[in-house]
């Protein structure tokens, strides 16, 4: 377990654990990304930074597979994830075998997205129950547990609706952290708060990366909260990263003239 | 003109038969098959690839927009024949009757359901679904208890009204010759020239039963409220 927010990863030689090789995305004749090549280690904490448009958001939802990938390839472990190399013919992978790799990958969505017609259990338990064949019993147990870490223990059998902006994204960060993923995608997750929440979820994800060594990738606003998770950030503009450091270099001493812009109009 | 009531009440009797055995079987009946069909061309619409997708949407379009009293005349034609030759000679007329009844009334209305399924279904926000392939579950699984669910919520008051409206069309059965409620009272009119009585009696039967029926639709619509 990693705790120094220094030195992410194991020793050297590990498996990284996302490599993003020659990745592009289109939308329509819009491209998105351009030949992006990128790794994360193993463990390691990666904030993505840059204005709206710039394609981070984009690059979250290619590895949680929401959308297709134009070209290039993804690899999780080593595993491909939605595109394959066979000779020189570029395959795409059947659906069962994209799911077996996916099941690694969790996400937290900037609009929660909680299942209203279940209670709180049910949203965390669905995922363990009906993809990992956990029993409802041991679910039940553990989604307590992640309650508990969240500090909303006591509103198991409520419904998403009843709960608070920030309630109901800490229930769907326990919902995420149930199927124990390895990679945990972290999606604006507090754009859509009242300011008054946003603390309480911060507050649960910087325990999440005190105890853990889920590898994160985030996009966020929260410069602080980058600049105290991450080990590392990357600064984004038309589809490349113009710019990585660690986060006490880019936010204090950024040397590209764009994200010295970038940095000034949000901090 | 007078109002013979003590004719009229004599007629309840007679009529409140055949609507519970006519009447209320083929709503039922078809309304339950009704909704489980067009939940089944809903979902088909969204899961089947192209080339099966869009015949099946013609066909259904075709029976949309078709009158019922025809489909039912169809039916017949080709499953009882009028010409005197039968072509099922060992089961009765009247049952063969109901049976074609409850699956034109079915398959008609099922089309209509559909595109209220639909309608449903699309109002769901793509987050759900985000979130359902995020957790990796099942697409049968996200059907059953992510979609269906939440699209049933935003349905069920236009699937009552569907089921009403079927209710309202069974007296077409009497072109296939099912003894239906109406039927019935047009039967016992004739023999005394009294249709005003029967008519107002049938009415109020179809009053009585739709009645409570939008009552209870509504209730459940407050129960699947979360």
């Amino acid at each position: 377990m990693s705790t120094d927010t220094t030195s992410p990863g194991g020793s050297t030689g590990d498996q990284p654990r996302i490599v993003m090789e020659d990745v592009s995305k289109k939308f329509g004749k819009n491209t998105v990304l351009d030949g992006l090549n990128f790794t994360v280690a193993r463990g390691e904490r990666v904030t993505l930074i840059g204005p709206s448009g710039s394609g981070k958001t984009t690059i979250l939802r290619l590895l949680m597979t929401l959308e297709d990938l134009t070209g290039g390839y993804i690899y999780i472990d080593g595993d491909p994830l939605t595109y394959a190399k066979r000779g020189n013919r570029r395959v795409k992978l059947p659906n069962k075998e994209v799911t077996q790799i996916r099941k690694r990958i969790g996400m937290v969505f900037q609009q929660f997205n909680l299942f209203p017609n279940m209670t709180v259990c049910e949203n965390i338990i669905e995922a363990p129950v009906h993809v990992l064949g956990q029993s409802k019993d041991e679910a039940r147990a553990k989604a307590a547990d992640l309650l508990d870490q969240v500090g909303l223990r006591d509103k198991i059998d409520a419904h998403p609706t009843s709960l608070s902006g920030g309630q109901q994204q800490r229930v769907a960060i326990a919902r995420a952290l149930a199927m124990e993923p390895e990679i945990l995608l972290l999606d604006e997750v507090t754009s859509a708060l009242d300011p008054e929440l946003v603390g309480d979820v911060l507050e649960v994800l910087r325990e999440v990366a005190r105890k853990t060594d889920i590898t994160m990738l985030l996009v966020t606003h929260e410069m602080q909260f980058a600049q105290d998770v991450s080990h590392r950030v990357l600064m984004f503009d038309e589809g490349r990263v113009i710019e990585e450091a660690k986060p006490e270099v880019m936010f204090n001493n950024p040397t590209h003239e764009r994200t010295k812009q970038f940095l000034q109009a949000v901090l | 003109m007078e109002f013979d009531l003590e004719f009229a009440l004599e007629t309840v009797g007679p009529l409140l038969m055949a609507f519970l055995q006519v009447t209320l079987v083929v709503t039922v009946a078809g309304s339950v098959v009704a909704a489980l069909l067009g939940l089944i061309w809903a979902v088909c619409q969204r899961e089947l690839p192209t080339p099966v997708r869009l015949p099946l949407s013609w066909v259904l379009d075709v029976i949309r927009m078709t009158p019922l009293p025809l489909q039912l005349l169809f039916a017949v034609a080709i499953f009882i024949s009028f010409d005197g030759y039968r072509k099922f000679p060992d089961t009765d007329v009247e049952t063969i009757g109901m049976i074609l009844g409850v699956a034109v009334f079915a398959i008609h209305y099922s089309t209509y359901m559909a595109e209220s399924y639909r309608a449903g279904i699309d109002s769901i926000r793509q987050g759900q679904w985000e979130a359902a392939t995020a957790l990796s579950l099942p697409r049968s699984r996200v059907w059953r208890a992510v979609i269906i669910p939440q699209a049933l919520r935003a349905t069920l008051p236009s699937l009552g009204n569907w089921a009403i409206a079927m209710f309202k069309d069974t007296p077409f059965l009497l072109v296939i010759l099912v003894p239906e409620m109406v039927a019935k009272a047009k039967q016992l009119g004739g023999a005394s020239y009294q249709y005003t009585e029967v008519f107002t009696v049938a009415g109020l039967i179809f009053l009585a039963a739709s009645y409570p029926t939008a009552v209870l639709m509504r209730k459940l619509e407050k129960k699947l409220v979360y």
